[in-house]
């Protein structure tokens, strides 16, 4: 009984200290000095409005935006459901749904009936709300999104190689295209190009 | 492998290996009642002040009984804490989102999953844990759980390290010199309130507030927040989920807890946002595992040995790492025919910024390792890729291990090979100086055959029953990989998961609650016993039939023993699983 009692007390005694003062000396310091991370990396508008976090995907279907990874979170994209899809390497859904996948990339890019097709680019993120795609599925991407947009190739593409996240030191990780971040620069692009009157 | 990635593995086991002395020494500090540490002047007063509430002496030393008793008593409490405050979450504060209190099998469940260190999650954070439940009900047994399995650890050292005759001088008198020598027969253990509250202060708490703050700077969140509204840039509406993540992740990490703030774990781009903080996550999975091998050679007087037993867990540990990645990074042939470019790899479950690589090297690390957090999802692994997790697993989680629990779980199998190498020579065998008899061998063994049977036996049980067939969300061989990871998870206190299996109904919580309390205590019980057995002997000196514990051939020898006891024992689980998959 007074083992109970001593770890009743250990119990209220390290929980003040490791669930009260520590994480509340993180909140306030991570507010202070990484308010912006601290809060979710939140990209919002002129007028205020939250359109998202550039650390999460949201999904993307119009021709004239990059499309970001498939995604099993909630009923897609869904940042307060996050998952993989959990299918394993024999699955039949899962075969099924990248054959699906595959067809509909190829027709929406206008690739070649057989030409591969990056694997990102078909299968769904661990989270559900991976922000990034492989370098290589956004330069597949370009032509189509160009068009639709009226602009020029060679421009997606610089904006392409400005929203890539290169490996940290040059050597951790691997490249990706920020999707949520190279479409509002494209967004930007044409905004700033509908107030210079066209030559 | 590329280049890159060779690079990085390279760098990997090269800091490990760097900060493995250094943990080590600061170890030796930590778990000793008297030691110091440079963050004295801050927590010394925090220290006496906590034993003065608790009531307890930290000098008093122990036998193993009393240090196991205070353990189990102090466990109890917290499994009756967390339960609670999971089943009151609705009428506790910060609970934005006004989630429910948990189903009592959830709430148990969840409760024995972060008492023992495992963090199995039958839920998904964001849709069912308060702000509250995460903060208090959770994250204070990421702290104690990991501070519980380095004092068990270090009692079953000192167990070790002790002889049984200590001289002890006493004086009578103050001012004269010591006038008689007493001999004090010493089989104490240590002081389990010392060990819990010095490793919690000293060790846990520092380095989670620097490596929360680092996580926060690269881009996790930690805030109050209700979940946050968004309206997409297609005008969709998504909602983001929010919360006190960084100083709960910090300590999962360290701690070898693995318990995710949200579903997706460290596969989230809030709960691991860039390739650095996914690097300094794999690094403090194994930072404290690998100082506690230093901590060993150390407190034995025998530094070799230390280093030893380290080198054959990085041996284990390389293996497994290059075995999974060839997996991973060859790709699944099915979906290179329908079209997908084979260079790329097994992308399914993975997220673009880790790639193939470094979600193969957290799977290792992380089920080496009892912590069970996850940059992938381990279901949508190859087979042979997926057999790698769940193997380092099966080995008992000595590769490393968790805080502490893979320390005494690779002592259990180095008096097995030192058993096997005294057999092999026909002499009494001895462990640095102390006779292993026959007492110690059975109390080895029954450590073993529990784990294997509560394995085996809850996964042949979900086998033929309708509630655990029911649960699976892949069919065939692959669906009994889920069953048998679960069990697995559940019993080696890791906590990852093949995720698809649905597990929260009434008899997987259950019945994987029952593995982790096996898991853990039945583990526990006899090693104590180990330690108070050994304790309790007196050392004698080597002699040229000694088989010595440092130098390769004892590495080879207990690499040996841990892979011949983990093939033999689960070889034939894994043949119906993965392995038959593999030639699907």
């Amino acid at each position: 009984m007074k083992l109970i009692l001593t770890s009743l007390r250990a119990t209220l005694v390290l929980a003040t200290i490791t669930c009260g003062a520590y994480p509340l000396l993180i909140t306030v310091a991570s507010q202070a000095f990484f308010n912006d991370q601290a809060n979710g990396s939140l990209i919002t508008d002129k007028d205020g409005t939250v359109r998202g976090s550039a650390l999460l995907s949201q999904n993307f279907t119009a021709e004239n935006y990059f499309h970001p990874r498939p995604s099993a979170a909630g009923s897609g994209h869904d940042a307060a459901s996050s998952s993989g899809s959990n299918l394993g390497p024999t699955s039949q859904k899962l075969n099924d749904a990248i054959k699906e996948r595959i067809g509909a990339y190829r027709a929406t890019n206008g690739l070649a009936a057989d030409a591969k097709v990056p694997a990102d680019a078909v299968t769904a993120s661990g989270s559900g709300l991976d922000p990034h795609i492989s370098v290589k599925n956004a330069e597949l991407q370009a032509p189509r999104v160009a068009k639709a947009r009226k602009m020029s190739v060679e421009k997606v593409r610089a904006l392409i190689a400005a929203n890539t996240t290169k490996p940290g030191f040059g050597i951790l990780g691997d490249a990706g295209v920020n999707v949520l971040k190279l479409n509002l620069a494209l967004d930007d692009v044409e905004r700033v190009f509908q107030l210079v009157p066209s030559k | 492998m590329q280049i890159n990635d060779w690079l990085q593995f390279a760098l990997y086991l090269g800091l490990l290996t760097l900060i493995t002395k250094p943990m080590g020494l600061y170890l030796m500090q930590v778990l000793d009642t008297n030691g110091r540490t440079w963050l004295d002047p801050v927590l010394k007063p925090l220290e006496r002040i906590t034993y003065k509430l608790l009531g307890v002496d930290p000098q008093r030393e122990q036998g193993w009984k009393p240090y196991t008793f205070a353990m189990l008593a102090f466990s109890f409490v917290g499994v009756v804490f967390t339960y609670a405050i999971l089943r009151l979450q609705h009428l506790l504060p910060w609970n934005p989102q006004d989630l429910p209190g948990l189903s009592h099998h959830l709430a148990f469940n969840t409760a024995v999953s972060f008492t023992t260190n495992t963090n199995w999650q039958s839920y998904g954070g964001e849709a069912t844990m308060s702000y509250f439940s995460q903060m208090v009900g959770l994250t204070f047994h990421n702290f104690v759980s990991a501070a519980v399995g380095i004092g068990i650890a270090a009692a079953l050292v000192r167990g070790i390290s002790r002889t049984n005759f200590q001289v002890r001088s006493q004086s009578t008198t103050s001012d004269s010199k010591p006038t008689n020598s007493e001999v004090r027969f010493t089989a104490t253990v240590g002081n389990f309130w010392a060990d819990l509250v010095r490793v919690t202060y000293y060790l846990l708490l520092p380095i989670c507030v620097v490596f929360a703050l680092f996580l926060v700077s690269q881009g996790m969140i930690q805030n109050f927040d209700p979940y946050t509204k968004a309206k997409t840039l297609e005008g969709a509406e998504q909602v983001i989920a929010q919360g006190p993540m960084a100083s709960q992740v910090a300590i999962k990490m360290l701690g070898t807890n693995g318990g995710g703030f949200v579903n997706a774990n460290a596969a989230h781009p809030f709960e691991n946002p860039t390739p650095l903080s996914n690097f300094i996550q794999m690094l403090s999975i194994f930072s404290i595992g690998s100082g506690l091998t230093y901590y060993l050679g150390r407190m034995v007087k025998n530094q070799a040995h230390g280093w030893a037993v380290w080198a054959a867990m990085m041996v284990l540990f390389v293996g497994g790492v290059l075995v999974c990645a060839h997996f991973e990074a060859a790709g699944n042939p099915v979906h290179h025919q329908l079209g997908i470019a084979a260079a790329d790899g097994n992308m399914e479950g993975k997220e673009v910024r880790f790639g193939v690589f470094n979600s193969s090297l957290f799977a290792t690390i992380t089920t080496a390792a009892s912590c069970g957090a996850v940059n992938s999802m381990h279901d949508s692994f190859t087979p042979i890729g997926g057999l790698v997790p769940l193997f380092m697993i099966e080995l008992g989680e000595v590769v490393i291990g968790g805080v502490g629990a893979g320390l005494y779980g690779m002592l259990v199998f180095v008096i097995l090979a030192v058993f096997i190498a005294g057999l092999m020579v026909g002499r009494t065998p001895e462990y640095l100086g102390k006779k292993i008899q026959a007492k110690e061998v059975k109390l080895a063994m029954l450590t073993l055959l529990i784990l294997t049977l509560s394995i085996l036996g809850f996964t042949a049980w979900a086998c033929v029953s309708e509630w655990g067939v029911a649960g699976l969300n892949n069919s065939g061989p692959h669906g009994f990989s889920e069953m048998l990871y679960a069990y697995s998870s559940a019993t080696g206190n890791n906590g990852s998961a093949f995720a698809g299996l649905t597990a929260n109904t009434p008899w997987y919580n259950t019945t994987l609650g029952l593995a982790m309390l096996i898991g853990r205590f039945l583990m526990i019980v006899p090693i104590m016993a180990i330690a108070g057995s050994l304790a309790a002997k007196q050392a004698v000196p080597p002699s040229a039939g000694t088989f010595p514990v440092n130098g390769a051939t004892f590495t080879l020898l207990l690499i040996g023993t841990v892979l011949l006891i983990g093939a033999l024992n689960f070889l034939p689980a894994l043949a119906l699983g993965p392995i038959v998959e593999h030639f699907l």
